[in-house]
């Protein structure tokens, strides 16, 4: 009895956080996507339309901004795997101790410092007269500008080290007698790498790439300081949050959307068992 | 996510902060006889007791201790300050009602008093309310409806052209700059990122293609919507950014991204460089004013009317207006000193030629503003909905 009330009482606030907080308001956002807005007030009215989801269907702006988004967060996500991958045998398995210690902390680094000084950052790192292309601009490159490079650019600094991490913690726990072996039987490095390092490590990348495909769908700060004109779903919610509610909840049902279609496909090749 | 915002771009700005209130601040245009569905609030016949407090949501820069504190010591009115960013946070925050005043902007403004959040002020309890509030700002559509007042107007400003004299060489005199397709600055173009900016399409629109019969901004039927939109599709394809933080705008400006685009002139002041000049060009512009706006069930009406009749006194509203960078209501203030004349006369306070040529923002609806009956305008909705095809 007395194991049962600690149990209990061990279990009540993730509970009351899972349940009370999380669940009850994403079931409220799916009800808010019923509501209707009144056109002059932008007052919210409960009750039930299915006008804001046609509305989606028939703008082909949200469309199209789905889709761009969807890239934008899949380009960031292979643009991490291909930074993390390299990073992190150089790191678990050719530099020496000292550098090893220096790399991780330059990886994480970054998270110390606030999101928007970060993103204004990139921000002054990309005006036309700003770093990258002073630095640059006398070898004939010019910068990107505010674009939807500099978005992927950017989205990608800002969460590598979500991929980087733990991609770099499951290649250091390799044991070193594989490389030993596959180089016995006469594997060159790149072939090793292919067919012993990646299988094992694909867990990692997965674990990595949620965080980095989840955080970039969600972004829109990066999409209005560096984008230019680049419009991400954020942004079209974040429009309409006050002048119409139900319309932004229907449409953040969209990322969620791809999110789970993401998590299932995952689940499917039975990464998560793994994980 | 506003506040955020500010808060992380605190070291860029002070300024940007103060300045953030433009970002949504609205008002309407002289077009009488306008008469609209509004919830019948009572007014107030006359003051009594003070209360304790007063809160206000105000534009950052509104609301200062340079002179609320000395409101305090004359009232006893304990001031509460809420600042908000955009007009709609604002309307979402009256909807609270904890709030017993709020500085509306002519977007803002309309949806309050049609949503009965607002009530009619009586005029005669403003003593300060007077011959010296400029002729531009009284009885307009945003506070004015019915015949009732809404509203106690601080200050207004226009929407210009400004631009990067080292690359723009010959001052425009046109918005087409900032338009056309073949515009020799296209890819350096800044515009405003807000549905309202589809009112400043339409002000181009107006003058340049007449058949459209486009006789106010903000009474659009869906013909013109869908042209002013066309335009701005076209405009994206030049535009280098689009701007609704301030600190954002200044910085494209100060790194060369952007040569050209709308501005305020207390922008303009702040990139610190005289290189950045300015122009209303012959098309005239959109424009915003901020009006005082109690709310209509406010717990504290007495110390409300003791507010915004202080505020409406010369020396306040001109340090209000002095403070935000904007053309005070109060016309007195200009006379009280040199650094006031100079100020009202870079911000064109009394100069109602100038604001002639400026469309005050408005909240669209559906009743069409202009006066015409045959068709049913776009509404914010709407125009908010069509925003979102101009960036595809």
């Amino acid at each position: 009895m007395n194991r049962r009330a600690q149990l209990s009482a061990l279990l009540a606030l993730p509970m009351l956080w899972l349940i009370g907080i999380y669940i009850f308001s994403l079931v409220m956002l799916l009800v808010t996507a019923f509501w209707v807005t009144d056109p002059f007030t932008s007052k919210v009215k409960p009750g039930f339309t299915l006008r804001n989801f046609e509305q989606i269907i028939a703008n082909p702006a949200y469309a199209s901004t789905s889709i761009r988004t969807l890239g934008i967060a899949l380009a960031v996500t292979v643009l991490s795997i291909l930074i993390s991958v390299p990073l992190g045998i150089f790191m678990a398995k050719v530099a020496s101790p000292k550098l090893r210690a220096i790399l991780a902390v330059a990886i994480t680094l970054p998270l110390w410092a606030g999101y928007l000084v970060k993103i204004l950052a990139m921000r002054i790192t990309f005006t036309e007269e700003g770093f990258f292309n002073s630095m640059l601009g006398p070898l004939g490159i010019s910068g990107p500008g505010f674009s939807i490079v500099t978005v992927v650019l950017t989205l990608t600094y800002l969460w590598l080290p979500y991929m980087a991490v733990p991609v770099y913690t499951a290649i250091r726990q390799l044991p070193p007698n594989l490389f030993d072996a596959s180089s016995d039987l006469g594997a060159g490095a790149g072939f090793t790498i292919r067919t012993v390092v990646l299988p094992l490590i694909k867990p990692a990348i997965i674990a990595g790439s949620i965080f980095t495909f989840s955080l970039s769908l969600g972004d829109y700060i990066a999409a209005k300081f560096v984008g230019g004109s680049t419009q991400m779903i954020g942004s079209i919610i974040a429009s309409n949050i006050n002048l119409n509610p139900p319309i932004a909840a229907a449409f953040s049902l969209v990322p969620i959307a791809f999110v789970v279609i993401y998590l299932v496909s995952i689940q499917r090749t039975g990464a998560l068992e793994r994980m | 996510m506003r506040s955020k915002i500010m808060t992380g771009a605190a070291f860029l700005a002070v300024a940007a902060l103060a300045l953030t209130g433009c970002s949504a601040a609205t008002d309407s245009t002289a077009t009488g006889g306008l008469s609209i569905d509004v919830p019948d609030i009572p007014m107030l016949e006359e003051l009594g007791e003070m209360e304790s407090e007063v809160n206000i949501v105000a534009w950052s820069g509104f609301v200062e201790p340079a002179w609320s504190d000395e409101f305090t010591a004359e009232t006893g009115c304990t001031v509460n300050r809420r600042v908000a960013g955009t007009s709609d946070e604002m309307v979402q925050l009256m909807r609270t009602g904890d709030y017993d005043i709020v500085s509306a902007s002519g977007d803002a403004s309309l949806r309050l008093i049609a949503g009965g959040d607002v009530q009619p002020i009586n005029l005669d309890l403003v003593p300060n309310f007077g011959d010296d509030i400029v002729e531009g700002m009284k009885g307009q559509i945003y506070d004015t409806i019915n015949g009732k007042s809404y509203g106690v107007p601080i200050g207004r400003g226009a929407n210009i052209l400004q631009y990067n004299s080292d690359v723009v060489t010959e001052e425009p005199t046109s918005w087409d700059v900032a338009w056309e397709a073949d515009s020799p600055y296209a890819g350096q173009i800044i515009a405003y990122d807000a549905p309202i900016y589809i009112a400043d399409a339409a002000v181009y629109l107006m003058a340049h293609e007449p058949d459209l019969g486009i006789t106010n901004p903000y009474a659009l039927d869906q013909t013109q919507l869908d042209a002013a939109i066309d335009l701005l599709q076209q405009q994206n394809k030049i535009v280098s950014e689009y701007w609704a933080d301030p600190a954002a705008q200044i910085t494209s400006f100060a790194g060369g991204t952007t040569a050209l685009g709308t501005s305020w002139e207390i922008l303009r002041k702040l990139t610190d460089d005289d290189k950045f000049k300015s122009v209303l060009p012959e098309e005239g512009s959109t424009g915003w004013s901020d009006a005082w706006m109690i709310a209509a069930e406010s717990q504290s009406p007495n110390c409300a009317y003791a507010w915004v009749d202080y505020t409406s006194a010369a020396e306040v509203n001109g340090a209000i207006a002095t403070n935000f960078g904007m053309a005070p209501a109060n016309a007195a203030f200009c006379e009280t000193s040199d650094e006031a004349a100079a100020h009202c006369e870079y911000f064109n306070a009394t100069d109602e030629e100038y604001f002639s040529n400026v469309w005050f923002w408005t909240t669209p609806i559906e009743q069409c503003i202009d006066g015409r009956t045959d068709v049913t305008c776009t509404n914010f909705q709407q125009w908010t909905d069509a925003w979102l095809s101009v960036k595809g």
